[in-house]
C-alpha cells in the first residue's frame, strides 16, 4: 500500500505575494510596462533616437509628422522651427526627465526619512520644530516655492531638481513620522529598547524597515510630481535651458507655433502626460498590493 | 468648541512668522542687485547706487530690514513695487479679482462635474461608466496643465475658432473697473455683447485650471461614497423600502460629503499655484502672472508681499476647513 503524501504549497515569499496582487491590476502593469519602455529609451537614447537631438536640418523646418502631407519618414513626428527631429528630442528628453525624477525623489526621500524618523522618535520640541517647518512648506503652493527657490539659485536643471526635492519633502516627513509613531508603541520596539539597542539602531534597523511600504508608494507618486513640476519649471523658462531637449522647455519654445504647427506642441506634452499617468497608475497598483487592509 | 478653535489658531501664528521669515530670506538670497536690475544695461554710478540703496533701505542690517518689513506687514503695508512704485497691496488688490474670478469658475467647473461623476461612479460601481470616470480622473490628475491649455487653445481657438486665445475681454470693449470682476463689470457697463465676450474668454482657462481639482473631487467622492454605501444604516434604509435615489442623495451623500468638503477646501492651494501656469498661457492679468513677472524683474517687495498674501490665504482657508470639519465631526474636535 502506498501512502500518498500531501504537501502544503510552499508559502509565498513577500515578493511573490506582492507580485501576485500587483499583476492583478491591469492598469498598474500597463504603467510598469510603459515606464520600462521609457527607461529603455532613456538608457539607450543614443542608439534608439534616429537623429541627434541638436542636429538642425536646415532643409526641413517645421516638417509635419510622417503620415501627413509633406511629411518625411526620416522625421517620424516631424521637426521643429530649426529643423530638429521631435522624436529624437523626446527620446533624449526622457533621459533628462527620468534622471531629474530619480535625483529629486532620492534626495527628498532621504531627507524626509531622516527628518520624519527624528521627529517621530524624539517627539517633544524637536518634533514640534520639524512639523512647524513642514507646515510652513505645505502652506506655500509647491510650484510657487519651487519657482522662488530656482529664482534664488538660478535657472538650471540641477537647481530645478533641488527645488523639486525640497518642495516634495513635507510628504515624506509626514508619512515617516506617522509610521514611526505607530511603530514606536509596538512591543518589538520596546523589547529592543529594553535589550539596550541604541536610538540610531532603533530608528534605522528596527523601525524604518516597517515603514517602507507607504514610502515606496509615495516615492512612485513623487516621480510623477517631479516630472510634472520639472516640465512646468522648464515651461516657465526656469528649468532646463535651450537647447537642452527637455519636455517642458520644448513646449515653451513651441508656444509661438501653436497656430501653424500642432505637432510641435502636441507630442512633448503627450509624452509628459503618458509618463506621469504611468507612474500614477503604478503607484495606485503598488498601494493596493502593499496595503494589507485591502488584501482580501 | 472655542478651545478647539483657539488651539488651531495658536498653531497658525508660528506658521505665519515662519512664512514672513521665509519670504524675506528667500528673496534676499537671489543673486543680482535690484538697483542694477532697475537701471538696466546703462548701469548706475556708485554714488547714485548708494543713494538709491539708502532710499530703499537696502543699506540697513538684515534684521532691521526684517523688523521693518514685519511691522509694516502688521499695519497692512507691504512696501512699494520697485518697478511701478505702487504699493504692493494695492497692486495685489487690483489684480486679485481676476484670479478670484478665474479660480471661482474653475472651482465651479470642478465641483459641478466632479461631484456628480463621483457619485454616479460609486453607485454604478464596476460598470463602464465607473471605469471611464476613474480613467478620465486619473488622466486629469496627471495632466500637465500648461500643455492642456495649449491643446485646448489649439483645438477650440485655432482650429474651430469658438473661443478667443487670450485676455479677459475683447479689445473692442472698454469696461470701467468697478468691482474688478469682469463678469459683473461687463453687465454694469451695459455694452451689448460685453458679457458674452467676457464669458467666452473665461471658458478655456476655467476648464484648464479646474481639471486637476475636478479629478481629485471625483476620485474622493467615489471612494467616500463607496465606503458609506457599504454601511449598515444604508442597508437598513434600503430594507425599509425607501426609494433608491432617496437613499443615495439623503442618507448616503450627506455623510460621504464630509471628507469631500475637506478636499474641496484643500484645492485652494492647487488653484492658486495652477493659476501661475494658466494665467501665463492665457495672458490672464491676475496675481500668478504678476508674481512670475516680478521674480524675473527682481522686484523684492512684490515677490515678498505676493507670496506672503497667497500663503496667508491658504493658511486661513485651511484653518476654516479644519474648524468646519471640527464642527461637522465631533470626533476630530475632541481628539488630542
Amino acid at each position: 500500500m502506498t501512502t500518498e503524501t500531501l504537501q502544503a504549497p510552499a508559502p509565498r515569499t513577500p515578493l511573490q505575494e506582492f507580485w501576485h496582487y500587483f499583476k492583478g491590476n491591469k492598469g498598474a502593469v500597463t504603467g510598469l510596462v510603459f515606464i520600462l519602455i521609457v527607461c529603455f529609451m532613456a538608457l539607450f537614447a543614443d542608439i534608439v533616437a534616429p537623429h541627434s537631438p541638436s542636429d538642425q536640418a536646415r532643409d526641413a523646418l517645421l516638417l509635419p509628422p510622417a503620415w501627413m502631407d509633406g511629411g518625411n519618414w526620416a522625421y517620424f513626428l516631424g521637426t521643429d522651427d530649426v529643423g530638429r527631429d521631435i522624436l529624437s528630442r523626446i527620446i533624449h528628453g526622457a533621459r533628462l526627465s527620468l534622471s531629474v525624477g530619480l535625483v529629486a525623489v532620492t534626495a527628498s526621500l532621504m531627507m524626509g526619512i531622516l527628518m520624519g524618523l527624528v521627529a517621530g522618535y524624539c517627539k517633544g520640541v524637536v518634533d514640534t520644530i520639524i512639523m512647524r517647518i513642514v507646515d510652513i512648506m505645505l502652506a506655500m503652493p509647491s510650484l510657487l516655492l519651487a519657482i522662488a527657490i530656482v529664482a534664488i539659485l538660478g535657472p538650471s536643471i540641477v537647481n530645478a531638481a533641488l527645488a523639486i526635492s525640497i518642495v516634495s519633502l513635507p510628504h515624506y516627513v509626514r508619512l515617516t513620522r506617522a509610521a514611526t509613531m505607530a511603530e514606536m508603541s509596538r512591543d518589538y520596539v520596546t523589547s529592543s529598547r529594553v535589550i539596550g539597542a541604541s536610538p540610531l539602531r532603533l530608528m534605522f534597523v528596527c523601525i524604518l524597515p516597517n515603514c517602507v511600504a507607504p514610502l515606496i508608494v509615495q516615492a512612485t507618486l513623487g516621480f510623477s510630481t517631479a516630472i510634472l513640476d520639472m516640465a512646468a519649471l522648464g515651461f516657465l523658462g526656469l528649468g532646463a535651458q535651450p537647447p537642452t531637449p527637455e519636455w517642458g522647455s520644448m513646449l515653451a519654445d513651441a508656444l509661438q507655433f501653436v497656430q501653424r504647427a500642432w505637432w510641435v506642441v502636441t507630442f512633448p506634452g503627450l509624452m509628459i502626460l503618458l509618463t506621469v499617468l504611468a507612474f500614477n497608475l503604478m503607484g495606485d497598483g503598488l498601494r493596493d498590493a502593499l496595503d494589507p487592509k485591502l488584501k482580501q | 468648541m472655542f478651545q478647539f478653535i483657539f488651539r488651531r489658531l495658536s498653531l497658525v501664528i508660528p506658521t505665519f512668522i515662519g512664512i514672513t521669515l521665509l519670504t524675506f530670506t528667500l528673496i534676499r538670497l537671489i543673486p543680482g542687485d535690484p538697483i542694477e536690475v532697475m537701471a538696466g544695461e546703462r548701469g548706475v554710478s556708485a554714488e547714485r547706487h548708494a543713494e538709491l540703496s539708502a532710499q530703499l533701505g537696502f543699506d540697513q542690517p538684515l534684521y532691521v530690514q526684517y523688523f521693518n518689513y514685519v511691522s509694516g506687514v502688521l499695519q497692512g503695508d507691504l512696501g512699494n513695487s520697485l518697478v511701478t512704485k505702487e504699493p504692493v497691496l494695492s497692486e495685489f488688490l487690483t489684480l486679485f479679482p481676476a484670479t478670484i474670478e478665474l479660480a471661482f469658475c474653475a472651482a465651479m467647473f470642478a465641483i459641478f462635474i466632479g461631484l456628480p461623476a463621483g457619485i454616479i461612479a460609486a453607485v454604478k460601481r464596476g460598470t463602464l461608466f465607473d471605469h471611464s470616470v476613474m480613467t478620465f480622473s486619473l488622466t486629469g490628475y496627471s495632466m500637465p496643465i500648461f500643455w492642456w491649455a495649449l491643446l485646448l487653445m489649439l483645438i477650440f481657438s485655432v482650429n474651430l475658432g469658438w473661443t478667443p486665445v487670450s485676455g479677459r475681454i475683447d479689445v473692442v470693449y472698454w469696461i470701467d473697473d468697478v468691482t474688478g470682476f469682469m463678469l459683473i463689470d461687463s453687465i454694469l457697463s451695459g455694452e451689448e455683447g460685453a458679457l458674452s465676450s467676457a464669458i467666452s474668454h473665461l471658458i478655456l482657462p476655467s476648464i484648464v485650471l479646474g481639471t486637476i481639482p475636478m479629478a481629485v473631487i471625483a476620485r474622493m467622492t467615489r471612494s467616500s461614497m463607496l465606503e458609506v454605501l457599504s454601511e449598515d444604516y444604508i442597508r437598513t434604509a434600503r430594507a425599509k423600502g425607501i426609494a433608491p435615489w432617496r437613499v443615495i442623495i439623503i442618507h448616503a451623500l450627506r455623510n460621504a460629503l464630509i471628507p469631500v468638503i475637506t478636499v474641496i477646501g484643500l484645492q485652494v492651494g492647487i488653484l492658486l499655484s495652477g493659476a501661475i501656469l494658466t494665467e501665463t498661457v492665457f495672458a490672464w492679468p491676475g496675481i500668478g502672472k504678476w508674481l512670475i513677472e516680478s521674480i524675473g524683474r527682481r522686484d523684492y517687495p512684490v515677490v515678498q508681499g505676493g507670496i506672503l498674501i497667497v500663503a496667508s490665504i491658504i493658511i486661513v482657508v485651511n484653518l476654516l476647513v479644519d474648524v468646519a470639519y471640527g464642527i461637522v465631526n465631533p470626533r476630530i474636535r475632541h481628539s488630542r
